[in-house]
């Protein structure tokens, strides 16, 4: 009960630290909206080559490039979580105020990160997906019991999406400089996630990869459920082992990093 | 030399015995070889400290003060020894000794840097689970007393050091911590500031009794603060005592400047010597444990004095020679 009321007030600080910035906020939603078109144009020049390559209409492609400008910052999927500033507090030792706290590292963080995922969700997800809702014909399902099943979907994505980052994030007791770790999970997010396509497209052997993988569950697994082409109960399943799995593994780690590790500085 | 064991280190507050820290350190040597160094940053230390005392803990860059520090909020654990804090071992239960210290890292904050200073305070309250009546009396408290009460509503980032250093300790004590460590708690602060601080935790320490750990590279802190002093060198105790003794261990002397009449040479009494003359004015040592009065009354009766004054030893300058000695070693 106390503790709950502890996690949410850090959510809710996430969510209102970055909600600060406004100015941020603008420039990544005008960032978002173009890259949107430009993915748009080039996806219907795709499908119009290629129609139902994967399965999907243009009405389907289009939404699913929206739903992927949506979920870019509000899932972190090419970096931009907390994880950076974790990775930070590690380096210069300014985690040991992180650890003296009588607060768990992984929930304390995975909060933080939750309440910045609802802030960007609304706050730089929204307006690029509604402008293409209205800009372009899209596929929508129209009964409720989809969009609940989506949400969940989301849900589930932003505890993978932590899960992979903050095990990133904990590289650092050890490499010190999170660059390198940084830019593969960059490289990582875009591919397996399918932002730069969707993952239903790719062909044989890496197809069946991609898909297993745990970045198919921050944009495909939701998309996938929205455009009515997965099971919803199969997809919290595997959304919901990956979590599991990220964040045991994330644990496993915290427990040899603060056990081990010489923390930082003077 | 260190004197833990002479006081009984069964009744302490905060208890250490024997404790010790060891890191290794990877170098590199040569082409993918790699050696490995043990480093002792903490080297069997024994000290006991008693509720509500406020005791400074100096020494210089890297004697191993901050690790003992980090072993105290049970953040690292030590590799050999028996330490105790209110009972508890910090490493095992360091969720359990959180509520009961509160600790201020001068170099860093634990403040939300881009959200109003109460939003931070407001954490505290949940995480600490400090009931509601007694968080808004201990806000108010500190509020009034650092001088909060027009900072509350601007974001951490917008506050000057000094301000952002009181909403520090602030944060540091809403949840009534039996003990306080203080980690260069006056870095980069103006006089003014310092002041305000020192003020403070003299306050806190008189009235609510609270254990105070000081680590500091100023002096002043420890002068105006603190009546106990423990000097960490190398990983070592290395003196353990009331301030006033440094200077006998460390053969401070004080210093005694007379204004004669007219310029004169050296004067010559028994109980000083002099060490520098400048014109009429001239300045004589002795050994820091030693009455002024004896030295004033010698030269008064053979001496046309115009004006004196005292000079109490530079306890940087026994420290600095302190330091040097145990290099040398």
């Amino acid at each position: 009960m106390g503790a709950g009321r502890l996690y949410a007030a850090v959510a809710v600080g996430g969510f209102r630290r970055y909600a600060t910035y406004r100015a941020a906020t603008a420039a990544g939603v005008f960032t978002n909206t173009v890259f949107g078109l430009i993915l748009v144009y080039s996806y219907r020049a795709l499908w119009d080559e290629r129609p139902h390559l994967g399965g999907w209409d243009q009405a389907q492609v289009v939404t699913y490039v929206w739903l992927g400008q949506a979920f870019l910052s509000t899932l972190a999927i090419g970096g931009g979580g907390v994880e950076g500033e974790l990775m930070e507090r590690i380096r210069t030792g300014d985690v040991a105020i992180d650890l003296y706290r009588p607060a768990d590292l992984q929930l304390w963080w995975l909060a933080a990160d939750l309440g910045r995922a609802f802030f960007q969700l609304l706050g730089r997800g929204l307006v690029p997906f509604v402008f293409g809702a209205l800009c372009f014909p899209v596929y929508l399902p129209s009964d409720a019991g989809t969009w609940v099943a989506f949400f969940v979907a989301v849900l589930l994505a932003m505890l993978v999406g932590f899960g992979i980052r903050f095990l990133l994030a904990l590289s650092a007791f050890w490499l010190l400089d999170g660059t390198g770790v940084s830019q593969i999970s960059w490289l990582a997010g875009y591919f397996c996630s399918g932002m730069l396509l969707p993952l239903n497209v790719f062909p044989g052997a890496l197809g069946e990869v991609v898909r297993v993988l745990p970045w198919s569950s921050l944009l495909q697994a939701p998309a996938q459920i929205l455009l009515g082409d997965a099971d919803p109960w199969g997809t919290f399943v595997f959304q919901g082992a990956w979590a599991v799995a990220l964040l045991g593994a994330g644990r496993l780690l915290q427990s040899a990093a603060t056990r081990r590790v010489v923390v930082q500085g003077g | 030399m260190a004197d833990g064991d002479s006081m009984g280190c069964g009744d302490g507050f905060i208890v250490l015995e024997g404790v010790e820290k060891v890191f290794e350190v990877r170098r590199k040597a040569g082409f993918l070889r790699r050696e490995r160094r043990a480093v002792r940053a903490v080297d069997s230390i024994s000290f006991s400290v008693a509720r509500g005392e406020m005791v400074g803990y100096i020494g210089p860059n890297g004697a191993g003060k901050s690790t003992t520090v980090k072993m105290l909020t049970g953040i690292l654990t030590p590799s050999a020894g028996r330490l105790r804090v209110a009972g508890i071992d910090p490493s095992r239960e360091r969720g359990r000794l959180a509520h009961r210290i509160g600790v201020v890292f001068g170099q860093r904050t634990t403040l939300w840097w881009d959200l109003p200073l109460i939003d931070s305070y407001r954490l505290a309250h949940r995480m600490y689970r400090i009931p509601d009546a007694r968080y808004r009396e201990n806000l108010d408290r500190l509020v009034e007393l650092l001088e909060l009460g027009s900072l509350l509503d601007v974001p951490v980032r917008q506050l000057s050091l000094g301000q952002r250093m009181r909403g520090d300790i602030a944060a540091a004590l809403l949840h009534d911590p039996e003990v306080l460590y203080l980690d260069e708690p006056t870095i980069g602060l103006d006089v003014v500031s310092k002041a305000k601080v020192r003020g403070f935790l003299r306050e806190l320490n008189a009235e609510r009794g609270t254990t105070v750990l000081l680590t500091t590279h100023d002096l002043q802190d420890i002068e105006q603060l603190c009546s106990r002093v423990m000097v960490i060198d190398h990983g070592r105790l290395v003196y353990d005592g009331a301030l006033a003794g440094l200077h006998e261990v460390g053969e401070g002397e004080r210093t005694l400047v007379v204004d004669l009449e007219r310029e004169s040479p050296p004067v010559e009494v028994a109980s000083a010597r002099v060490v520098r003359v400048e014109g009429p004015r001239q300045w004589l040592a002795f050994p820091a444990g030693r009455s002024a009065a004896a030295v004033v009354a010698e030269l008064a009766a053979r001496y046309p004095l115009v004006d004196l004054s005292v000079r109490e030893p530079d306890i940087e300058a026994v420290i600095a020679k302190m330091y040097a000695e145990k290099a040398v070693s």
